[in-house]
């Protein structure tokens, strides 16, 4: 791949400095724990200099959730024929219901759980421990939800620290109502981030889903299982139509709209394709060594890189395959030229900065350079050296990389990259939006999406350039 | 074939016949008893934990940064609740507890957290809460942040008022109450002079998602030329404006007034039951008058509200609110029809409801069910003698520690015309086809109205207007052609 030309303005001697001069203003402790988390790029590195999945530096104000949110949010709470319970207090079940937007078919309460299920642990369940209740509680679930096709059972913190067995409830409960009841042992202060929630939840799938159940129907030469795509705002329903498209039959998707038998089933396919390397790549390394699956990451953002990952998946399979591949990009060309034809004369030459979770930063670059906009820096809340070796290549050289970045950091970078946008989450959105910087959460995709695939093109051209063209930032500066 | 083959079930495929048996079975009255005799699953409750409501406070003066002591991912959770409802940042720290912390202890956490949080932030005042890990392990704030001054991570003079705030106890109108009595027992320490009366009067709004309220209620006072301190006052910090210059510490109650506070002439709680705790000490401690009122909904408890502020501060009612109340009123024996003998279901927090309920009540509507989801049996009590002031309330049902599927079961089984409450309520709304008003917190799926006051005789017919109109929006849309007409 060719290196992306230099950004003007940008070097690696000008990231450094603005990188030392953020630095100075922290306690010499900080200083020396975040300094290895903050580099300009380079792109023909081996391994990408910047350090991550450490431990939040306390008080620095970091945006990173837990191994909770992990699982709950990220990995269980898509599948939405199960029901998912928050194991603990009442607060994270709350703080997490339908704030993801991992959308889903079915009829809530009925065939799918959209809701907030709850132990809504009181005083005396830490005292005298909640598994009587636990066990109870998916009695009472299941009575009342009998479509349910199992549960999953999410600690909380209190959880692992009273003491509590879920294991040997979900063992008990599973037998008694013949349903898959998982235990996820994801409490909130283990490990340093959402990550360890994605692991722990994939071993649970592991240990408890896959491979306990198959398919009714043959397996067909053209099997495929989507993996970490969590249907945010749309996006696998505008990701597997293009793959539908090319010849492929996608059995099962992980877990966005997912449905969990499908899921315990995947390991029927010929090829299993990861959309969210950081949060499911463990599944795949599963199934690779125990049915020797293959996997390949893809990235559905914009124009070019669908081709280039069509084009990848093609090779995998055989001449039927790569001719269709080869006739959805000729049909698509002049619908995504139309998109272009219309946003890039009013976006080509501005910058964007990007801070997300352990995907999406390097992903959606291709989308943004499809419209003429150049990345600055970017980084990851929860994100591994895998994902910033993924990431270096695609950036240009001296550009800033920052992982876990404290708003007091990032803020400092806005500052001085003056980027003419900012993706990231919720908690930055009107930080930089005061300051007068347009923004996109690129978690939620700002409740609208889908950005996937072709369709998802079209709505993320249009959103970036609504952010940025709104004449409502010429309303800033007051006149007096 | 292997026993763990043979193990390996098809998937399967639920038929359309048993999806519709279940479909309506779940709107059935048998359902409903089934769904009210469940004790140990709680499913969308509308409440949330204790630390959100403390962070609610601690932003709400100025220059202070809430400090979360305990896990990473509650801190981004409250932030996050915050900023989606006001759509506005909501800067907090945490101290990042993990693993080690558990077997240790999180004061090393502490430490770190307070010197990285003073030292890039500078904040004024650092309240303290914490989340369920400390709670479990017994972590003693008090001797931590002592220890943390004594080897001076933070100068000794930085009020770090603590709360402990647990969400196994109580809800976030609790964490409210704790961290504010928390913070005015800090500030004020030292700070009564015998004798002494700023004349000013002191006012808590509560847990309050509504910003235009606060900014309301201070308009009252300005108009009767009442000086005040609004105590937690947070409508600076979650409602401030975009002028190209991002601002952490927008605003909020100053700490000096907030010093003064216990010298003031009067204190009053809009709020009974976010600030129990709070009031019980502020009785024994400020000087002045005390006094808890109903959240002003609706004209009477707005009439109660000025005449009491009239009396403690000897002032005559300004003829200007008097003429809001007539319009007021006006506006309601205006619109009386479209809401008179209406239905509701309501879900809220205690004070809320009962302010909701007043309104209703006031309009000829009855508050058919009425749900809070973490209350106690005293609430109920209240509630019920509010009901039973008025024809209206007669067959109005209290439910306490009920939650969101019990108020499904309750609105396919037995309808109402209208639901209010926060965004949370918007599921059961739509299987039971009703209009959801939103008044609450959170509101985290329309825009602005935070901004817009249900407080004081304005407020009454905010939202007078917000329920009259979408009863006649739905007519002019869901009704047959021919009484489709001109006029409503």
């Amino acid at each position: 791949m060719a290196e992306r030309k230099p950004i003007k303005g940008i070097t690696i001697e000008s990231t450094e400095k603005l990188i030392a001069d953020t630095l100075a203003e922290m306690p010499e402790k900080a200083q020396k724990k975040r300094a290895p988390h903050l580099g300009a790029n380079e792109p023909g590195a081996s391994a990408c200099a910047v350090k991550s999945n450490k431990k939040v530096v306390p008080g620095v104000m970091s945006q990173r959730g837990c191994a909770y949110a992990g699982a709950k949010g990220v990995v269980w709470g898509p599948i939405r024929d199960m029901i998912h319970v928050s194991h603990g207090p009442v607060g994270c079940g709350v703080y997490s219901w339908g704030t993801r937007r991992n959308l889903m078919q079915g009829i809530p309460g009925v065939t799918s759980f959209p809701m907030d299920f709850t132990s809504d642990f009181q005083e005396r369940d830490i005292v005298y421990g909640g598994d009587l209740k636990l066990e109870k509680l998916l009695r009472e679930a299941d009575e009342l939800f009998p479509l349910n096709k199992g549960m999953s059972v999410l600690s909380e913190c209190p959880v692992g620290l009273i003491g509590d067995d879920i294991n040997a409830v979900a063992k008990k409960m599973e037998k008694e109502l013949d349903k898959l009841v998982v235990p996820c042992n994801c409490e909130g202060f283990r490990g340093v981030s959402q990550s360890l929630g994605h692991h722990i939840s994939n071993d649970s799938i592991r240990d408890h889903i896959i491979g306990k159940f198959k398919f009714k129907e043959e397996a067909g030469p053209y099997d495929i299982a989507l993996i970490g795509d969590y249907n945010i705002g749309g996006d696998v329903w505008a990701a597997k139509p293009i793959l539908e498209e090319i010849g492929l039959n996608v059995k099962s998707v992980w877990t966005g709209d997912g449905e969990v038998e499908k899921i315990g089933a995947t390991h029927s396919v010929k090829l299993n394709l990861i959309h969210c390397y950081r949060s499911m790549n463990y599944m795949c390394k599963v199934m690779e060594e125990k049915w020797n699956i293959p996997w390949l990451e893809y990235n559905f953002f914009g124009p070019t890189k669908i081709e280039e990952s069509l084009r990848a998946i093609g090779e995998l399979f055989d001449d039927k395959i790569r001719k269709n591949v080869e006739k959805v990009i000729k049909k698509y060309k002049p619908v995504m030229k139309e998109v272009t034809d219309e946003y890039k004369p009013r976006l080509e030459g501005k910058t964007a900065m990007l801070f997300v979770g352990g995907l999406r930063p390097r992903h959606t670059i291709g989308a943004y350079e499809d419209l003429g906009i150049q990345i600055t820096g970017a980084g990851y809340e929860f994100a591994h050296q895998d994902d910033y070796d993924r990431t270096a290549p695609e950036m240009a050289k001296g550009t800033l990389i920052y992982d876990d970045v404290s708003e007091f950091e990032l803020e400092k970078f806005v500052e001085e990259l003056k980027p003419d946008l900012v993706g990231s989450g919720i908690k930055e959105k009107y930080v930089f939006q005061k300051a007068g910087i347009p923004f996109r959460q690129m978690h939620s995709w700002d409740y609208s999406g889908p950005y996937h695939g072709y369709e998802g093109f079209k709505i993320f051209a249009r959103d970036i350039d609504m952010a940025i063209n709104s004449p409502t930032w010429d309303l800033v500066k007051s006149p007096f | 074939m292997s026993a763990a083959e043979a193990a390996v079930k098809f998937v399967t495929e639920t038929p359309p016949e048993e999806i519709e048996r279940v479909k309506e079975w779940i709107n059935s009255e048998e359902y409903k008893e089934k769904n009210f005799e469940r004790t140990a699953l709680v499913v969308n409750p509308a409440h949330a934990c204790q630390p959100l409501g403390a962070q609610m406070v601690a932003t709400g003066f100025e220059g202070a940064l809430p400090f979360i002591h305990g896990s990473q991912g509650c801190a981004s959770y409250f932030r996050s609740t915050f900023s989606r409802h006001y759509r506005e940042p909501a800067a907090a720290t945490c101290d990042a507890m993990t693993e080690d912390g558990a077997v240790f202890g999180g004061q090393n956490n502490l430490f770190e957290g307070l010197e990285n949080a003073y030292a890039l932030y500078k904040p004024k005042m650092i309240p303290i809460f914490t989340t369920c890990m400390p709670e479990v392990i017994g972590d003693d704030l008090n001797a931590y942040t002592k220890n943390a001054k004594a080897q001076g991570f933070i100068p000794e003079d930085l009020p770090t008022p603590y709360a402990n705030t647990p969400s196994f106890n109580g809800s976030h109108i609790h964490g409210y109450d704790a961290m504010l009595r928390s913070i005015l027992q800090t500030l004020t320490e030292g700070q009564k002079v015998e004798g002494k009366c700023t004349g000013k009067l002191n006012i808590i709004p509560g847990f309050d998602g509504n910003v235009g309220n606060l900014r309301e209620y201070k308009r009252i006072l300005d108009l009767m030329g009442i000086p005040y301190t609004m105590l937690a006052d947070v409508s600076d910090v979650f409602d401030s404006g975009c002028d190209g210059e991002y601002k952490l510490y927008p605003g909020g109650t100053k700490m000096e007034d907030a010093a003064e506070s216990i010298n003031g002439k009067a204190t009053i709680s809009m709020q009974k039951y976010s600030t129990v705790t709070t009031m019980k000490w502020i009785e024994s401690e400020y000087d002045g008058e005390k006094a808890i009122l109903p959240l002003p909904f609706g004209v009477k408890k707005t009439d109660e509200m000025l005449m009491k502020l009239a009396e403690l501060f000897d002032k005559p009612i300004p003829a200007e609110l008097k003429a809001e109340r007539a319009r007021a009123v006006d506006a309601m024996t205006d619109a009386q029809q479209y809401l008179h003998g209406r239905k509701f279901a309501i879900a809220g927090d205690p004070d809320y409801l009962l302010g909701i309920v007043t309104f209703l009540l006031e309009m000829g509507a009855r508050p058919w069910h009425i749900l809070c989801s973490r209350s106690t049996k005293k609430f109920q009590k209240e509630m019920q003698a509010l009901l039973d002031t008025s024809v209206f309330g007669e067959g109005c049902s209290i439910y306490i520690n009920k939650d969101l599927w019990h108020m499904r079961s309750l609105l396919v089984t037995d309808p109402v015309d209208g639901i209010i409450g926060d965004t949370h309520a918007k599921w059961a709304a739509r299987d039971a086809k009703i209009p959801l008003f939103r008044i609450g917190f959170p509101i985290i799926d329309r825009v602005n109205l935070h901004r817009t006051p249900v407080v004081g005789y304005n407020g009454a017919i905010s939202m007078l207007s917000m329920l009259a109109n979408k009863f006649l929006d739905i007519k002019d849309e869901t009704c047959d052609d021919q009484w489709f007409e001109m006029m409503r």
